[in-house]
């Protein structure tokens, strides 16, 4: 799908209200939009909300062997993806240069400034490491995906619990989670990116710009602080020039920026920290439906299954198994006879002859009516008159078991039996041969 | 739409009717195209065959003859997954066709049923209980008949079992349609 291009007069507006100190939803220059980061059940997963822009994280930890050049250091894996439901224009399987600055930006920001202690990931030195992988999916793009990132990557990171691990000389013990509690990531510091947008040639710059004002901007300018004041990543991309103190007055509000965000990570890794230690609920399915007045949650619903296998009977023995149907040999010319009608074999692909006996099981009509058809005349009466008839009794020795058949009712005992389902209705259609031959006689 | 029984959630996205590229264009009806993202790692084989399962069922049902020579994209992103994952994507993908206003002959929904190695039927099973489970369906129901749209299974079982788990599956699907009733209902009398 294409994505949409920005009108010239959106263009115009936009620039204008910028000119004018005036965003499209009210915010200041340097107002964020809401934050809003939730968890998953599984440790390492969480949805963090920058506005209408999401992003869904996910760690997972994997033993294998470590680089050869770095035995004693865990693996960091990052990927960022941009699900193609995040905006049109986002078409899967295609690197675009936004995915590979994202993916860059992301690695630099949480890999080159050493926030995890990839050392204690080591297990046994030069053998087996723990690879961490962070997978990022962009859920909807709304602007500033790069802060959104880096949030839920750090957020994930921090709430992730990894199995404990032994080591006894040469002996190691993976635990299960139930056997010993996971054990956290060693992370030293929280870095986080704040995107300062510039317009009009770097004379008004916002922070955090929605997707329109992405759109218009000149280029931006994105720096990765944690909350001790260290610059973890610089990067200015768009060809902006950009003044010495411009850049020193961009990072005096990231660190403002960056001590609110990490609070509120914090605030929001312990609240979920402490539902789960009371054992109360978590997980998206409690937290997403709380939130939006569309959604609708209900509770497990109990599906009514006592008379399931009656009723399958019932299905079963209504509608007649092809293999069971065997018609009087229709003569075409001599030498040539079918017999049967040939509606499906048994042997066929198995898939389709289930889906296709389901389908005819379905309680059609015309199952019982070909039945009817089959054997020898006057079907529909003795057929309705068997199925009202009281209990039918075999005095024929011809039959060796007398069963007694109810009308509607097939007897449990004959399920045991081999073959039970062609048994089943093999019984009644025989029982109504029978009748009938009886008849003839 | 996101619907989640229990721990296993699936988020769906739908784009369309829109422009289509040239190769994939039909003259005559809409292409439809689905996207399943797992949580961790790259789509494998694996969302790959769910992805044509899921494609199949949705084509049955959507009137893709109205909409010519376009494009319906369905993207669905997993959240978690903790059992019963196909009929998740099943009930997202309706949800999401619902919501989006696409023209469609009937709802479906999925249901999945697990057969323990004593025979006996557990609906909507978790994780663990499909690893023990001899046999796992997986049915798509259509809401007018409740005829089904598609089955997989996984596992082996008998014809009884299987007719069996159907009928419980119809059952189930009462539930369901009755679920999107209401969510339906909930959305329009409060916007």
């Amino acid at each position: 799908m294409k994505a949409t291009p920005v009108s010239n007069c959106e263009k115009r507006f936009l620039l204008r209200a910028i000119e004018e100190r005036q965003r499209l939803d009210g915010r200041q220059c340097y107002d964020y939009r809401n934050v809003r980061i939730s968890f998953g059940t599984e440790y390492g997963c969480c949805i963090v909300e920058l506005g209408k822009t999401r992003i869904l994280g996910q760690v997972s930890c994997e033993l294998v062997p470590p680089k050869p050049n770095r035995p004693t250091e865990g693996i960091l894996f990052f990927n960022v993806e941009l699900s193609p439901m995040a905006a049109p224009g986002f078409e899967p399987g295609r690197q675009s240069d936004l995915l590979v600055k994202l993916n860059r930006l992301i690695e630099r920001c949480l890999r080159n400034s050493k926030c995890v202690d990839t050392e204690s990931l080591c297990v046994v030195a030069g053998e087996k490491v723990w690879q961490i992988r962070l997978d990022l999916h962009v859920l909807n793009h709304d602007g500033n995906i790069i802060d959104a990132a880096s949030i839920a990557g750090i957020v994930a990171l921090c709430h992730f619990r990894r199995p404990d691990v032994s080591v006894q000389g040469e002996e190691v013990t993976v635990y299960t989670p139930e056997e010993r509690d996971p054990v956290p990531l060693s992370i030293h510091h929280m870095p986080i990116c704040v995107s300062f947008a510039f317009f009009h040639q770097g004379t008004y710059l916002l922070v955090d710009p929605s997707e329109r004002e992405e759109c218009v901007m000149d280029g931006v300018l994105v720096i990765a602080m944690n909350k001790h004041h260290e610059i973890c990543t610089i990067q200015s991309s768009g060809g902006i020039m950009l003044v010495k103190d411009q850049v020193l007055r961009c990072s005096k509000i990231t660190a403002v920026k960056v001590a609110e965000m990490t609070e509120l990570i914090q605030k929001a890794l312990e609240n979920d920290q402490k539902v789960r230690k009371e054992g109360g609920k978590f997980g998206f399915a409690e937290s997403i439906p709380n939130q939006k007045i569309t959604a609708f949650k209900r509770g497990s619903a109990a599906v009514d299954t006592n008379n399931v296998e009656e009723q399958a009977e019932e299905i079963i023995a209504k509608a007649e198994p092809p293999s069971e149907v065997f018609a009087k040999p229709i003569l075409h010319t001599p030498g040539t006879a079918q017999i049967g009608e040939g509606i499906e074999n048994s042997w066929g692909d198995l898939e389709e002859s289930e889906r296709e006996e389901a389908a005819e099981e379905e309680g059609e009509s015309e199952a019982p009516a070909f039945e009817c058809q089959t054997m020898e005349t006057e079907e529909t009466s003795t057929m309705s008159e068997t199925k009202k008839d009281e209990p039918i009794v075999l005095s024929d020795s011809e039959e060796e078991e007398v069963v007694i058949l109810e009308p509607q009712e097939l007897p449990k005992k004959t399920r045991t039996q081999t073959n039970s389902k062609q048994e089943n209705t093999s019984k009644k259609a025989f029982n109504k041969r029978r009748k009938k031959k009886r008849a003839a006689y | 739409s996101s619907p989640s029984p229990g721990d296993t959630s699936v988020l769906a996205g739908l784009y369309g009717p829109a422009e289509v590229k040239g190769s994939k264009e039909l003259s005559d009806r809409a292409t439809l195209e689905v996207l399943l993202r797992p949580k961790v790692g790259l789509p494998g084989v694996m969302e790959r065959s769910r992805e044509q399962l899921l494609r199949r069922t949705c084509e049955t049902v959507v009137l893709r003859v109205l909409h010519p020579r376009t494009a319906i994209t369905l993207v669905l992103q997993v959240l978690s997954d903790a059992g019963s994952l196909l009929s998740c994507c099943l009930n997202a993908a309706c949800m999401g066709l619902l919501d989006a206003g696409l023209p469609l002959t009937s709802l479906f929904c999925g249901v999945t049923c697990a057969l323990d190695p004593n025979g006996s039927i557990v609906l909507d099973p978790t994780s663990r209980q499909e690893q023990e489970a001899r046999a796992v369906l997986t049915f798509a129901i259509d809401s007018v008949e409740r005829k089904v749209l598609s089955a997989t299974t996984k596992g082996s079982c008998s014809v009884e079992e299987m007719q069996q788990c159907l009928v419980a599956a119809q059952r189930a699907a009462d539930t369901i349609f009755q679920f999107y009733r209401d969510s339906v209902r909930r959305k329009y009398s409060k916007s």
